[in-house]
């Protein structure tokens, strides 16, 4: 008995799952507020979507001349599914969660 | 410039489609930071079969093979005798299963992978019930939850058996080694899957990850939960090597059970009676560890 085999025999899952732009779930959007931002990573540590980025130390003014050299965090809005976990967790509380419809404009 | 403490290489892209605030994905995220791209995946019915999202489309960035729900067991060891004869062995292989398949489906072919002895990682993370099918009961759920096949009412329908250990159960298998973490403490979890990469032999973790779904809390409530499981010693992070208990994390003055239950959903309904006999069997099993600690150290 002759086995058939498709032409291409092993499916593999080739498109990243960031073509899904998972931003559209959010209700609480995260708003870094940057004056207070002490540049610890934490919200970057524990975000479930790996939507923290970082960004040049430039970009974004810091709270202190010695903080200046380190880089800087941005949040994906695309990815961030508004979970809040950043915002609980920052120690500096740099982090406030707006209503989606409230923010709607200031990022964009 | 930038001072991190955990791997800066990242190996879940975003855009997968767990709940908001799932624990499981941030141990996947750590479990692949410390493991690298070196590593094949073998996954089980579970959420994380859900959370990579459907055919085209990938999260991971290693190889993943999906298995039927009871034989991860069995598709790591396989994995592993196939990478063995082809000559690549320094491959990671690992199986990434909820509770519900290692708990309860799939601890026959766990077992049979660890006595065999495979040089594989099998790492629970662990949910505290089957929460992708919609939070059914498992062997895992502790004691007094809710859950959807233990709704509760009038004659105390609630789980009431306790949780079963089953680190503990792979402690008896005599495997080089065992180790509990979860996810509020990254730097722990990935000094542990460090330590195990250098071993070799079966080594099996239990991640306890927070499921705000399942476990009526709010999402961004994840981190802070699993942080308070270890602060009330209701999941203790230790590690086994050989045999040779070692806490990792002795809270000095440990809280009371009441902050951890007091936050989810899942334990609104007990009343100050059964939070005490959940207390009282905390910390009985808390003993029992401090005991285990210092009688396998003194040999």
């Amino acid at each position: 008995m002759s086995v058939l085999l498709p032409e291409d025999p092993t499916p593999i899952a080739k498109v990243p799952s960031t073509e899904n732009k998972t931003g559209g779930w959010r209700t609480f959007r995260p708003v870094i507020h940057y004056e207070k931002c002490i540049r610890c990573y934490i919200c970057w540590k524990f975000c479930p979507d790996a939507a923290i980025y970082f960004a040049s130390p430039e970009a974004h003014a810091a709270p202190k001349e010695a903080l200046s050299k380190f880089d800087t965090v941005e949040i994906n809005y695309d990815f961030c599914k508004g979970c809040g976990i950043c915002a609980n967790e920052c120690p500096a509380k740099a982090i406030e969660l707006v209503l989606e419809e409230s923010a709607e404009g200031d990022e964009e | 410039m930038k001072k991190l403490t955990i791997p800066e290489e990242e190996h879940m892209l975003s855009g997968h489609t767990a709940c908001l605030g799932c624990g499981a994905t941030i141990a996947m995220r750590y479990v692949l930071k410390a493991l690298g791209k070196n590593t094949i995946l073998s996954i089980p019915a579970c959420c994380w079969a859900v959370i990579p999202g459907v055919y085209p489309h990938r999260t991971l960035d290693v190889p993943l093979l999906y298995t039927a729900f009871e034989v991860t067991g069995a598709a790591i060891s396989g994995i592993r005798e196939a990478l063995d004869a082809m000559g690549k062995e320094d491959v990671n292989v690992v199986g990434f299963a909820g509770d519900g398949g290692t708990a309860d489906i799939g601890l026959q072919a766990l077992s049979a992978a660890m006595e065999r002895g495979h040089n594989v990682f099998y790492i629970m993370y662990d949910n505290e019930a089957y929460m992708n099918t919609g939070i059914q009961r498992s062997g895992s759920t502790p004691m007094g939850a809710w859950t959807t096949t233990t709704p509760g009412g009038k004659k105390r329908m609630y789980k009431w058996e306790p949780k079963k250990n089953v680190a503990e159960i792979m402690v008896a298998h005599n495997i080089p080694y065992v180790a509990t973490a979860t996810i509020a403490y990254p730097e722990d979890m990935i000094a542990k899957l460090r330590r195990a990469k250098e071993i070799k032999g079966p080594k099996f973790f239990q991640i306890l990850s927070p499921c705000p779904t399942g476990w009526r809390h709010p999402p961004d409530k994840t981190v802070e939960i699993s942080r308070l499981a270890v602060q009330t010693n209701v999941f203790p992070l230790y590690e086994v090597i050989n045999g040779k208990y070692k806490i990792s994390i002795k809270p000095k003055n440990p809280k009371p059970v009441k902050e951890y239950l007091r936050l989810q959903g899942r334990f609104r309904h007990l009343t100050e009676e059964e939070i005490e006999m959940i207390q009282k069997n905390v910390d009985d099993n808390w003993k029992a560890l401090l005991k285990k600690e210092r009688c396998s150290q003194e040999e």
